[in-house]
């Protein structure tokens, strides 16, 4: 039990009072639902994402208004609205815990290293990192995408793509903040009694810094989530979708529904960016409340009263993470503020 | 409220002995030389980067062109524009065409991507320029306003409204304001840059800027500048509340960290109220944090913009770079990347050194 409380967002929940914790809850129970209709699609979808025609043979039609036999209408391409929403969080999901789950491991496995080891190889890697970092996401997950699909997609091809590009442009981010934990462990005591006792480097990493420097991952995780669906979908608006044979992708949905809304057919845009807008909204509530449960100056307390958790410490400078709080943790934040000039100085 | 704030360095460097004038000076000298320097490693990597991953897929003729040409044609052009060489002798080149300010030449239509950038360049600075307009108007102000009712019912939904703005898609924005405001209440024009008549106008400029808003003003032409600002209402609204929810979040925070400070709480104890701290007193250096971010956020309205202009049919250059892009001319989507990730790094480097004037900190 104890070390159940102890999980991230289960401690989390327990700590959280007020206005917090409905936040954080809101946020949980829309993942939830996420998850759910990615798991259940099948169940849930009353057809096929790639589906154009009843059983019987006769085709939906293209833009038909929401009815009964399609609760939100057809698309100009002849599929069913509501069926390709739900169908969409499956696309949704396996793109983010593909590539939240690569950049996860070699960002951190690169932060370690080169925070530890540090010398040519860090700085090397430093500047790499700060490069990719500040450059637009987008462009370069349009660059990656070319080269691994060519600019083509297919069912999970398309997915392992759209992942792949969103990989490379989110590893400097788990890069950059382990890195930094990593040269402030490395000068704490219990380091260097570590390095005292005759431990070896493998150990010390994987044992001592390892845990200490990856306390702050969860909150970058979620605010990456929802990068994550951000960049698929925009990667889908420009025409880098996966194919809507192979699979249902909301940002593609959008892209084609784009001259539709000119004559004043809404529902083929609205619902799938609505759904694109309560994913990543469900991800940051998460994110955003975490963060403010992990720093003491924006976390609320029980019982106390309003003005106990006025934020007196904050110096300007102190605050430019500001809402991303923790100092490490503002190198991987979705819209971050730039604090490569500590890094650079 | 950039240049409201006091300079100390500036302000004190022509008086002062040769002493605190050679401390000073080098200490924002270097950093200003050191951080210019960091340019460079930053471009040549993205660059680098770009150029060899770019090549791993093929030569561009064959993706350009290939199925539509014969093998022997395609050959035959692949020759003459040097893609048969060994890649290392191609790098050599394109690296040296960059220095000398040649990004490529496009394969579909065969113009200088240099040229490209120049033409539809100035939409995109258009663009963002009035994306801004709307990130400051709406961010700045809704921040202070959450900040004063820390933690009452108007700062919960300012503050769910700041993450409803990073929550939804440029381009979701985009279609939703094109339908409401454009198509089902037509109040504004809901794509391009301008009405036929004033595009045409506007490409009988003399010395054009092809910033139309500024060529307008230049002819006098007040009734296509009404045209021109009407059609910007939408896209920059679209682009600039993603960067409003970023500032109103960003002034919060910030502004309740200065109500705390001393200076602040001393006005308090006098009497001076909420209302007259907030707007008087607290907000200013509040504000710092705002430009130290903007380097970071005009990186990422250029890539908004890229899918602002599809949406809207706003002819600039990301629009441009998705029509390559749908043209597989890899060229010129490698040229117009490497000129964003130029305007990128020297950006950044212009808001780290106003940064560094404002916030002695910043610069150590």
């Amino acid at each position: 039990m104890d070390t159940l409380k102890r999980l991230p967002v289960v401690s989390h929940v327990r700590q959280a009072v007020g206005l917090q914790r409905g936040m954080l809850i809101a946020g949980l129970v829309i993942c939830a639902l996420v998850l759910l209709a990615a798991a259940l699609a099948p169940l849930i979808a009353p057809y096929g994402y790639a589906q154009m025609a009843y059983e019987d043979g006769s085709r939906f039609g293209a833009q038909q208004a929401p009815s009964a036999a399609h609760i939100w209408g057809t698309t100009v391409g002849g599929y069913d609205v509501f069926s390709r929403v739900v169908w969409g969080a499956r696309t949704a999901v396996s793109v983010i815990v593909v590539a939240v789950a690569l950049s996860l491991f070699a960002g951190v496995a690169l932060g370690l290293i080169s925070g530890f080891i540090g010398g040519w190889l860090d700085r090397i890697l430093v500047v790499v990192a700060d490069a990719i970092y500040a450059f637009p996401s987008l462009l370069l997950a349009i660059v990656m995408a070319i080269v691994i699909s060519g600019g083509q997609s297919s069912a999970w091809g398309g997915i392992l793509a759209a992942a792949f590009s969103i990989t490379v442009v989110f590893i400097p981010q788990y890069f950059r903040v382990v890195r930094a934990e990593t040269v402030r462990l490395k000068a704490e005591p219990f380091v260097e009694s570590a390095i005292v006792l005759g431990a070896s480097r493998t150990r010390i990493i994987t044992k001592h810094v390892f845990r200490n420097a990856t306390r702050t991952l969860p909150l970058i995780f979620t605010l990456n989530a929802s990068e994550a669906i951000l960049t698929l979908a925009g990667l889908g608006f420009l025409g880098f979708g996966i194919e809507p044979t192979s699979a249902s992708e909301w940002g593609y949905d959008l892209n084609k529904s784009l001259s539709d809304v000119t004559s004043g057919i809404w529902w083929t845009s609205v619902w799938p960016g609505i759904a694109i807008v309560i994913t990543v909204l469900g991800i940051t509530l998460v994110g955003e409340s975490m963060n403010d449960l992990n720093d003491p100056r924006l976390r609320l307390r029980r019982k106390a009263g309003s003005t106990t958790a006025t934020a007196q410490t904050a110096q300007a400078a102190e605050a430019v993470p500001s809402s991303e709080a923790a100092p490490a943790s503002a190198g991987g934040t979705a819209p971050a503020p730039r604090t490569s000039q500590e890094d650079q100085a | 409220m950039v240049a409201s704030v006091e300079n100390p360095v500036l302000a004190e460097d022509p008086g002062k002995n040769l002493a605190t004038k050679k401390s000073r000076g080098s200490g924002l000298g270097r950093y200003i030389i050191v951080r210019f320097l960091l340019i460079i490693p930053t471009i040549w990597i993205l660059t680098t980067l770009v150029f060899f991953l770019m090549r791993i897929t093929g030569d561009p003729i064959t993706a350009a062109l290939g199925g539509r040409l014969t093998q022997a044609q395609l050959q035959e052009r692949i020759e003459a524009a040097g893609y048969d060489r060994p890649l290392i002798v191609q790098y050599f080149e394109y690296m040296g065409g960059l220095l000398r300010g040649d990004f490529g030449t496009t394969v579909s239509d065969n113009r200088a991507v240099s040229e490209v950038v120049l033409q539809y360049g100035a939409a995109t600075v258009e663009l963002v320029f009035f994306s801004l307009i709307v990130a400051f108007a709406v961010g700045i102000p809704l921040g202070m306003l959450a900040a004063y009712h820390r933690d009452r019912w108007p700062d919960a939904a300012l503050r769910v409204f700041a993450i409803l703005c990073y929550a939804t898609p440029v381009f979701f924005a985009g279609l939703l304001l094109k339908l409401v405001f454009g198509v089902l209440i037509p109040l504004f024009p809901a794509s391009g840059r301008a009405t036929g008549s004033t595009e045409l106008l506007m490409s009988g400029v003399v010395g054009p800027t092809r910033i139309y808003f500024i060529d307008a003003l230049r002819i006098g032409d007040f009734a296509a500048l009404g045209d021109i600002l009407s059609h910007a209402v939408l896209p920059a609204i679209a682009l600039g509340l993603l960067t409003a929810g970023v500032f109103l979040r960003l002034v919060r925070t910030n502004l309740i960290g200065t109500l705390g400070q001393q200076y602040v709480e001393s006005g308090r104890s006098r009497g001076v109220s909420e209302y007259r701290l907030v707007t008087t007193h607290a907000w200013r250096p509040a504000l710092i944090p705002v430009i130290t971010v903007m380097g970071m956020q005009i990186a990422m309205m250029l890539a908004g913009a890229v899918l602002t202009e599809t949406t809207f049919e706003w002819k600039g250059l990301g629009f441009q770079l998705v029509e390559y892009l749908l043209k597989r001319d890899f060229v010129a989507v490698q040229g117009i990347v490497v000129v964003l990730a130029v305007i990128v790094a020297v950006t950044n480097f212009i808001v780290d050194v106003i940064s560094a004037l404002i916030d002695p900190r910043v610069r150590y």
